[in-house]
């Protein structure tokens, strides 16, 4: 047991000081997210208006860019562990004395910090965009940010895990990433959709992660919302059978989500060669 | 003491057969070379003895601890510095050092000291705080030696420790490595393909084709060659081999358009070929056997082919790794 808990800090820690050491990995996981807020932003804002009323789309947007930044993070943490079997210091870590398991753990929960130091280096742009910042709202979203990104990590590091290359994990990324980003509610809300693409939309992690966001930033105009159209915030909110989820709800989901992903992750990490 | 044993130990991948029930001991304090052609089992077999690869079948232990059921211990008696590199070349070597440190929980108390001492050791104290990627190949390899003696392993695997590197950078690395070797009475696990390296060894065992052909002291191998070594060059060379194999009952080997063999008393030999040889010869020669001439013999291939092969190798990894990035 040991074994894993210091294979977890060890792993960490380093990917912490690759973090401030490189910072090329900071931009890269900002570049994708901020473009889609420039662009869709700029280009939607006065048509889509209408479809979220009470707020802005740009404002509507910004929580679940927030959650996609976690999400570019937690896949350059998979794609890390791709990078380093690809320049051997994997194998430095796979011959020490850790537990398999704890290498996982430890990735995860380096991404997670790194994670947190985005999403507060995004809140920067809250006042920009006309969104109200309290001390309140961000002590509640550096927990958020870590649940979300300790379980996106888990898939990122599951699909490295028996990766060879950055090519083959690129490919695989690409099938992934878009169609978890797309349909996750970040750009439009997931109630008013085709029931296939809500069906998907429902099973997708990231969904909720942005739901958590979302109601962190405008819970009060969401519920003001819902309250003027006589039922809560459903316009917006994400409901699963009939029922609207609270913050903890979202976040209970993509917990279970994590504990199976990052398990997955472990087991296959142990299992390899 | 024999601090590396190992019993009939076997590893197959699908149909392949990599290692088929390998035994042999290694004694404390002992180099022990490993030789053998490429793909012969040599890898497969160092990955199973510090618990990367799980063996199919046998039992192999090191410093008393069995590879399977006692990994951890196992990979705390073990140093290793792998053919390729296995650096974290965005970090400093001290910070590569303190990685490796906590991951073997070196206590605090001596951490920063022995990492100082080690990095005295390879000569690479000034160089501390920099960037691995701006070193040399063999600063590299010297930090990876280091690195891999960190946490006073008993036994040091060193595969291809100096592949691909310069003449004298490779003697500076085995200065190193005989250095910490009298120091720490430690066993050395190599795999090389440098003859005058695999000298070094208190025995070499040869594998090929997933069996050990060979284990001895280097100089009873050359001796079980029996005498000298005789080169001919003959116009024909093909027949001139035939010829000795008929008249003189001697098996050559034809090696870059070379007739090698060997014969006991090769001065008193030669005379008597020259009576009565039929084969027109072009050039003659007689020394005394290496290291590659036992391995010659042993395999049918040249060490030097396949040192030519694993150049490639590197040459081929370098060039990805630049697409790579």
């Amino acid at each position: 047991m040991t074994d894993v808990f210091r294979g977890m800090w060890v792993v960490g820690y380093r990917e912490l000081l690759r973090f401030i050491q490189e910072r090329s990995r900071l931009f890269s996981s900002f570049a994708m997210p901020l473009l889609f807020l420039v662009i869709f932003g700029a280009g939607f804002n006065r048509i889509i208006g209408a479809m979220t009323p009470g707020v802005d789309f740009i404002q509507f947007m910004y929580p679940g860019i927030i959650a996609m930044t976690v999400l570019m993070n937690s896949v350059m943490s998979g794609l890390s562990v791709v990078w380093d079997r690809e320049f051997g210091f994997l194998k430095e870590i796979l011959v020490a004395p850790l537990g398999r398991s704890g290498i996982v753990l430890g990735k995860a929960a380096g991404s997670a910090a790194v994670a947190v130091v985005q999403g507060i280096i995004m809140l920067v742009l809250a006042p920009l965009l006309g969104v109200s910042l309290s001390p309140m709202l961000i002590i509640k979203l550096i927990p958020t940010l870590i649940i979300i990104s300790l379980s996106l990590s888990g898939l990122g590091v599951l699909i490295a895990s028996r990766m060879r290359s950055q090519q083959g994990f690129g490919i695989i990324i690409q099938l992934i990433i878009f169609p978890l980003i797309f349909l996750s509610g970040i750009f439009f809300p997931v109630n008013n959709v085709p029931t296939w693409m809500a069906f998907i939309s429902k099973i997708n992690p990231l969904t909720y992660g942005v739901d958590a966001i979302r109601q962190l930033f405008l819970g009060k105009e969401i519920a003001a919302m819902g309250g003027a159209m006589g039922q809560a915030g459903s316009a917006i909110g994400v409901t699963v059978l009939g029922h609207t989820m609270t913050i903890l709800e979202d976040m209970l989901i993509v917990a279970i989500f994590g504990v199976v992903l990052l398990s997955l992750a472990a087991w296959s990490f142990s299992k390899q060669e | 003491m024999n601090i590396i044993e190992v019993e009939e130990l076997s590893r197959n991948f699908g149909q392949l057969v990599a290692v088929d029930r390998v035994s042999f001991q290694v004694a404390e304090g002992e180099i022990f070379g490993f030789l053998g052609p490429n793909g012969a089992g040599k890898t497969t077999t160092i990955n199973m003895l510090c618990t990367l690869l799980t063996p199919t079948s046998g039992r192999a232990m090191v410093n008393g601890y069995d590879v399977v059921r006692q990994r951890s211990e196992v990979r705390r008696s073990i140093g290793l510095v792998f053919q390729e590199p296995t650096l974290d070349e965005y970090l400093t070597a001290e910070q590569n050092l303190r990685f490796h440190a906590y991951a073997y929980k070196i206590p605090k108390e001596i951490r920063e000291k022995r990492i100082s001492e080690l990095l005295e050791l390879v000569e690479l104290s000034d160089r501390r705080k920099s960037k691995v990627r701006t070193f040399s190949g063999g600063m590299k390899r010297r930090l990876e030696i280091s690195r891999g003696l960190l946490h006073s392993p008993r036994v040091l695997f060193l595969d291809e420790p100096t592949l691909g590197l310069d003449p004298q950078t490779r003697r500076h690395i085995w200065d190193h490595i005989l250095a910490v070797r009298k120091q720490n009475n430690l066993t050395i696990f190599l795999t090389t393909h440098y003859m005058d390296e695999a000298e070094n060894s208190d025995r070499i065992s040869i594998i090929d084709h997933g069996h050990i052909i060979a284990l001895d002291a280097p100089d009873k191998l050359k001796d079980a060659l029996g005498g000298d070594v005789v080169m001919l060059k003959a116009e024909d060379n093909n027949a001139a081999a035939l010829e000795l194999k008929e008249r003189y009952g001697l098996s050559s080997v034809i090696q870059n358009g070379t007739i090698t063999f060997s014969v006991p008393q090769g001065e008193k030999f030669l005379p008597k070929l020259m009576d009565s040889f039929q084969s027109r010869l072009l050039s003659i020669g007689i020394r005394r056997p290496t290291l590659d001439d036992v391995f010659l013999k042993l395999t049918g291939r040249a060490i030097r082919d396949e040192e030519a092969g694993s150049k490639e190798q590197m040459k081929g990894r370098r060039m990805r790794r630049g697409h790579g990035r």
